[in-house]
């Protein structure tokens, strides 16, 4: 039921992203690879954490196990208008320790031995091993960019409705989608969802919607909850993160939310493996649900102001990086801009990575020889169709200006390298 | 998909073990039970005390400073395993390699989950001493491996005062270990009973690992909470245990803050490996300002080591002058206490009390455990509510647990006068 040390033993993106982090200190690279930001999280929500840490004894000790009941409850009240469904803040929701936790316990609970599971590519990379450690099988349908225009943007990566019909069997237990994508930034329209829903209805699936980028869209894109869809909110479970909806990712504050006939086995295993999650940042993000409930749809509301000022630096970078012939993909949503490198052709003198995809030799190439760290797409993808992507690199744009002129910087020498050749 | 996930259900939280229902029911009947203003809860297993006032100002220092808002190592915030491989390094006499031997987890509870996970295959025997921390159980089961228990018991002709008056019997112990037989689980200080093993008993046990070549887990969540006279051994101290060993620490219990959830695994590399591997796919990484604060408060204290302030031998001094008080409380009410010689909680035989409970007996369970009865007549008529010891126990060894219950003392005066009003 609970698969052995040897599947836990692959190594992940994590793992992977580790060994970057750890080249582009050595060669004191600018790191745009990391997916998280340089900047503080709003003051209001590290106000809110100082102040639960003076409250009282209460606290500091351990609080309702499947979330602290100020937290779940302003989840549901914020939620609920949002879902068009009144939530239960104590069925329907599960708070983890992240939103890594929430996948975790959505799998282990969800799938069973020899259940196929839909995964949409490029997906973060994660729900592969989960799967596989819950003795699923992964079944990949890739976003591709659309035929006979330029792409330009996220929005021109689509999913084939019929590639992804083709795809389910009677062994198909659910798909998983993550709107904001990442690493591509695609921000699913409804149709798209609507599509994803009649397919699920039809074949009686359950959808896992990880929408942990969900306040990050630009250029006016919305992002839409599948479980709002008639009929979906009774199979999906959506998945939310306070470490990036306050730019807090170290408080790893996630939470599960969704039908509680479906919750009620995420809870079981969430009460058999970590039990608790720490009271006082639950209690913080609580506080900082109260306040943007207050402001929401206002200037002030943090949910405005993140994107707003988010939607500026993703335009800095897709400049900067169109100025050395790069081709960014404008992103519709996330923290995350991928490019198409395949423009630029590159000598890599190093013959030990020659086994590696080209994103990931070009991607280690780019923090020896220009000192940039970014992160290769191909690590998005299942191995089956990781070599036809692998002319993509991600960059996250969720980064102070300083750490952004920085990168601009490099591009332009580099470019005017390029030029004197 | 409702059959296979009511299957999924079953074969996690029961698997026909009328003790995981027991803890399940009780739970929910107790926390309900309990929730009432005027009881006095002695039952929940933290502190009302509040934590050194140190610990919280570095956890709201931690917060200011920008960085630790984000994700940190995923296998332990670097100052925090460096704190601990010095404190433990001192402790333990070895040197402790910070990123390879010591791994930091959601609480004792994920490093038990996590060692579980990593080390015990479907098939293997692992032997709990019993009364067991009561998740033991379910996580062996989820790790696809069956437990074996062995009581502690009762010297005879005792009547019962202290933790020390249960053993482990060494030919029994000696029969439990089958060439299945992965692993043993001790607990030392022991919840619920405070016994502290002996160096001669850990001896005992080691001889058997090594004989049998099993491995060990040592849940030492209460290794400072030891009382005059008491000396806790570290069964990985003895020769030939470090290799097999892993020692579960708490920041909950160190502290006395329980609601931050941050515990930790030690031990050698070849086995903390796998519960970094587990880490890796479940949920990553832990709450970073968190992890900084504890490692603030562990490098204070390593200061400290022998002096009065030390907070690793102060609390355990405190919470002495407690338990007397209690002791003193519960056998003036006609009860009579086990002294722990270690650890936070008290077991008393309310046996002398020849309490009539035919009142307390439900329709639906005739074969109710005393201890449940009366923990629930208690919480009813008197307003005071405590733990039934038979929680701790399998089905086969209720008749000799039952006539105890098991009382918090970590709790301020105040709440202690109260009950004794």
């Amino acid at each position: 039921f609970f698969r052995k040390v040897k599947v836990y033993g692959q190594p992940n993106l994590f793992a992977k992203s580790v060994e970057f982090t750890q080249l582009a200190a050595e060669y004191k690279a600018v790191n745009l690879g990391q997916g998280f930001p340089d900047f503080s999280p709003p003051q209001f929500i590290t106000e809110a954490f100082c102040k639960a840490v003076s409250g009282g004894p209460p606290m500091h000790q351990y609080t309702r196990a499947f979330g602290h009941p100020a937290l779940v409850q302003s989840l549901a009240k914020f939620f609920s208008r949002i879902v068009g469904h009144d939530i239960d803040p104590f069925e329907d929701i599960l708070v983890t320790v992240g939103a890594y936790q929430a996948l975790f316990c959505a799998f282990q609970a969800l799938i069973d031995e020899g259940d196929e599971v839909i995964i949409v590519e490029p997906f973060f990379d994660c729900y592969q091993p989960m799967v596989v450690m819950a003795g699923g099988k992964a079944v990949y349908v890739p976003l591709r960019p659309k035929e006979g225009t330029a792409v330009l943007s996220s929005g021109d990566w689509v999913l084939s409705a019929e590639e992804l019909a083709s795809k389910i069997t009677p062994h198909t237990k659910a798909i998983v989608i993550n709107t904001p994508n990442n690493p591509l930034g695609k921000v699913y329209k409804r149709e798209e969802l609507q599509m994803i829903a009649d397919l699920c209805i039809k074949h009686d699936l359950l959808c896992f919607s990880d929408e942990v980028y969900e306040w990050l869209t630009y250029d006016g894109a919305k992002h839409v909850k599948i479980a709002s869809l008639p009929g979906m909110w009774e199979r999906t479970v959506t998945i939310g993160s306070g470490g990036k909806t306050f730019s807090a990712t170290g408080w790893k504050v996630g939470w599960a939310m969704g039908s509680g006939h479906i919750l009620k086995y995420m809870k079981t295993i969430h009460q058999n493996s970590i039990y608790h999650c720490a009271t006082a940042a639950q209690e913080a993000v609580a506080q900082g649900f109260e306040r943007e409930h207050e402001l929401f749809g206002t200037p002030q509301s943090y949910f405005q102001q993140l994107p707003a000022m988010l939607h500026h630096r993703r335009e800095k970078l897709a400049s900067s990086l169109k100025g050395v012939g790069l081709q960014p993909i404008m992103p519709e949503g996330g923290y995350f801009m991928i490019t198409d490198i395949s423009s630029i052709a590159v000598d890599f003198k190093d013959s030990d990575t020659k086994d590696e995809n080209y994103d990931f030799r070009f991607v280690k190439w780019l923090i020896k020889e220009k000192g940039l760290a970014t992160i290769p797409v191909s690590a998005f993808y299942s191995p089956e169709h990781s070599k036809e992507f692998d002319k993509y690199i991600r960059f996250c744009f969720v980064k102070e200006n300083s750490t952004l002129d920085a990168a601009e910087e490099i591009l332009k020498k580099w470019s005017q390298n390029e030029s004197s050749h | 998909w409702n059959d296979s996930l009511f299957r999924l259900f079953r074969a996690c939280c029961v698997v026909a073990s009328r003790l995981l229902l027991c803890m399940f029911l009780f739970r929910v009947a107790f926390t309900s039970l309990a929730a009432d203003p005027s009881v006095v809860n002695l039952g929940q297993g933290f502190p009302d005390i509040p934590p050194p006032s140190y610990v919280k100002e570095a956890l709201a220092k931690a917060v200011s400073v920008d960085r630790m808002n984000q994700y940190t190592r995923g296998f332990g915030h670097p100052p925090l395993v460096k704190a601990l491989s010095q404190v433990y390094g001192h402790v333990y006499g070895r040197p402790i390699d910070p990123f390879k031997e010591v791994l930091v987890t959601v609480g004792g509870y994920g490093s038990l989950f996590s060692t579980m996970q990593g080390l015990v295959e479907e098939g293997d025997e692992v032997i709990i001493i019993e009364p067991f921390f009561d998740c033991y159980v379910p996580m062996v089961r989820m790790a696809g491996a069956k437990p074996v228990f062995i009581p502690l018991r009762l010297k005879s002709g005792k009547k019962s005062i202290t933790s020390a008056d249960w053993y482990l019997d060494p030919d029994e112990l000696s029969s439990k270990f089958t060439s299945k037989t992965k692993a043993i689980i001790i607990n030392t200080p022991n919840n619920p009973i405070g016994k502290i093993l002996t160096r001669d008993e850990l001896q005992m046990i080691a001889d058997l690992c090594i004989k049998h070549d099993t491995l060990c887990f040592s849940d030492e969540v209460y290794e400072w909470l030891i009382y005059r006279g008491q000396q806790h051994v570290k069964i990985a101290t003895l020769p030939g245990m470090w290799e097999r060993t892993i020692t579960i620490g708490s920041a909950g219990k160190t502290f006395s803050v329980t609601g931050w959830k941050l515990g930790w695994s030690i031990g050698p590399q070849h086995l903390i490996r796998h519960l970094q591997t587990v880490m890796q796919n479940t949920l990553y990484t832990c709450p970073t300002p968190l992890q900084e604060a504890v490692a603030q408060g562990l490098m204070l204290n390593m200061e400290l080591i022998g002096q009065p302030e030390c907070y690793f031998t102060s609390l355990a001094e405190e919470l002495e002058g407690k338990r007397d008080r209690m002791a003193a409380i519960v056998q003036e009410a006609g009860m009579t206490p086990v002294i722990p010689e270690g650890g936070y909680f008290m077991l008393v035989d309310v046996s002398a009390l020849n309490q009539d409970l035919s009142d307390m007996k439900t329709d639906d369970d005739d074969d109710e455990a005393y201890d449940y009865k009366f923990v629930k007549w208690m919480i009813k008529k008197k307003k005071l509510a405590a733990i039934p010891v038979t929680a701790f126990v399998s089905d086969q060894s209720t008749k000799d647990f039952e006539k105890y219950i098991r009382l918090c003392f970590i709790k301020v005066n105040k709440t202690l006068l109260l009950w004794l009003h």
